[in-house]
């Protein structure tokens, strides 16, 4: 039998390969063989584990705008299946719904429950006390207490005023 | 501080002086952080990796903890500096490739490194002796909230810090614990406790991290899931799985003491036997021996030799530190006489 390849040479290494679930079989020789190997090691690394992984997440509709570029690095998301990595901080928001199902396969979950940087975690205490006065105001509302609402809508006033200067640090 | 200086310096993480040194050599956390809007490092331009290099650089002279601390720039070292920096675990193999705008920032004490622009911006670690994981977490936090007030970081609310790999989102955290298992090996118990250990998302590598062949039964595990778990989490479930793996091997210990006494102390004897006689030693067979020395003195068989000694033992023999001690470069069979040379004179007291 001749390398199914190169046509010249016996072949002596057999290989059952399974694409798209079809199962094909090559006879190769050595040289060939080696060959073959080097292109699939090469292939095969974290980049495709994660890219197979990103893979089974895939809309089928959508396959025409993996082209589509992160506006800040301009990386694409098939840049992203061949290589593993990701372009910048942006591309996470760029390429959100392929991201989403991804993190969730790598970590069980995509929900951080972890630390956030100080200066953000004053922006989310900031939000979170608009919100408990919000409440209080409706609360104050509901029972006529007006004295009291006034006092809550004009701290909600003052913050909102503040929220909406230009920042700084 | 010079990179020579270190040579003559002992690394905090090997003193032996933190919990349970007998057993746990070293525990450590990093965090992966980026900068918003620059480009990963290898996505980077020069301009762009020239900016985030600098940011970085210069921010972290300002960090307390960080103030007296080192920067040594990767274009400025020649292979055998790069190779003595991952030897002493300050960097990672992978930062010494492509040298160009990467940085390892190292405080004296050699506690804490950052890499600048290896697969993330920042690449932060704290190390310390012995089983002490909450420790480093408390040190790294600090270091952490201290760069954030002046850096920007990558973040978003939803899924955390945001790196350049997904595997690393979320906390950026990967906590490490190294252990030496020699009692586990011996009694074949180790596959078991390892697959164990797998089944918990929590990965097992050797002596030089990510890639690198479990020897001298020394065994590094860590976390692999950063996302959906708060830090304080990852080191709660990192400091009750190592207990367990701790208990293990004490028991492990007894097992061996109390049905083969002879046949250990015949084999740690052997060991310092060969190591205290050798004039020829490969780095692989040094790092074997002195495990089995290592053992004996946690069970008593060997006095006089204390444990730091050993500890500095396994780092000043590899390849790159025996080469600064000569100060010249040296041939693999030159190395292996130097080797024998340095250990005899260490052991030989």
């Amino acid at each position: 039998m001749l390398c199914d390849i190169c046509h010249k040479n016996p072949a002596t290494v057999h290989l059952t390969e399974i694409v798209d679930n079809q199962m094909t079989e090559l006879h190769l020789c050595e040289e060939c063989a080696q060959a073959k190997s080097a292109q699939m090691e090469q292939q095969f690394g974290l980049s495709d584990l994660l890219a197979g992984m990103a893979e089974f997440s895939k809309p089928q509709k959508e396959a025409q705008d993996l082209n589509a570029k992160c506006s800040n690095c301009g990386l694409t998301y098939t840049d992203f299946r061949k290589i593993g990595r990701l372009g910048c901080g942006e591309c996470y928001t760029s390429f959100r719904k392929y991201l989403a199902p991804l993190l969730k396969r790598i970590h069980g979950s995509n929900q951080h429950l972890g630390k956030s940087p100080l200066k953000i975690s004053r922006v989310i205490k900031k939000k979170m006390d608009l919100q408990e006065l919000r409440n209080r105001l409706k609360t104050a509302i509901e029972t006529e207490a007006f004295e009291e609402a006034a006092k809550i809508r004009d701290k909600i006033k003052e913050i909102e005023r503040k929220a909406n200067e230009p920042r700084t640090l | 501080m010079k990179l020579n200086d270190l040579l003559s310096h002992q690394s905090e993480w090997l003193k032996d002086t933190g919990p349970n040194s007998n057993i746990v050599i070293s525990s450590r956390i990093r965090l992966a952080r980026n900068l918003e809007k620059i480009p990963f490092p290898h996505w980077a331009n020069q301009s762009q990796s020239e900016q985030s290099l600098g940011q970085v650089v210069k921010t972290t002279q300002k960090v307390n903890f960080l103030k007296g601390a080192t920067v040594f720039n990767l274009s400025e070292l020649d292979n055998i500096d790069k190779q003595f920096l991952v030897e002493r675990h300050l960097m990672s193999y992978e930062h010494t490739q492509k040298p160009d705008h990467k940085a390892v920032i190292v405080d004296n004490e050699e506690i804490v490194s950052i890499m600048v622009n290896e697969e993330d911006h920042l690449r932060m670690q704290v190390m310390q002796s012995g089983f002490n994981i909450f420790e480093a977490w408390s040190i790294i936090n600090e270091i952490d909230d201290a760069l954030a007030k002046e850096l920007n970081f990558a973040f978003l609310l939803e899924w955390g810090y945001l790196t350049a790999c997904p595997t690393n989102t979320g906390t950026g955290m990967r906590g490490s614990v190294m252990l030496h298992l020699p009692a586990l090996v011996m009694t074949r118990a180790i596959d078991r406790v390892l697959a164990a250990i797998a089944k918990l998302s929590f990965t097992t590598r050797g002596l030089y991290g990510e890639g690198t062949q479990a020897m001298g039964n020394f065994f590094q595990i860590s976390n692999q899931v950063s996302l959906g778990l708060s830090e304080d989490d990852i080191v709660t479930n990192i400091n009750g799985l190592i207990r367990q793996v701790i208990d293990q091997e004490n028991q492990a210990r007894e097992t061996m003491l109390s049905k083969n006494k002879a046949l250990l102390e015949d084999r740690v004897n052997r060991s310092l036997g060969i190591l205290k006689s050798a004039h020829i030693i490969s780095s692989q067979e040094t790092i074997e021996l002195l495990s089995m020395v290592r053992l004996g003195y946690d069970l008593g068989m060997v006095k006089n030799i204390e444990r730091s000694r050993i500890n500095e033992l396994f780092i000043i023999t590899q390849p790159a530190h025996l080469q600064k001690l000569e100060s010249k470069k040296l041939s693999s069979q030159e190395r292996d006489v130097k080797r024998a040379e340095i250990v005899r004179s260490k052991l030989n007291i």
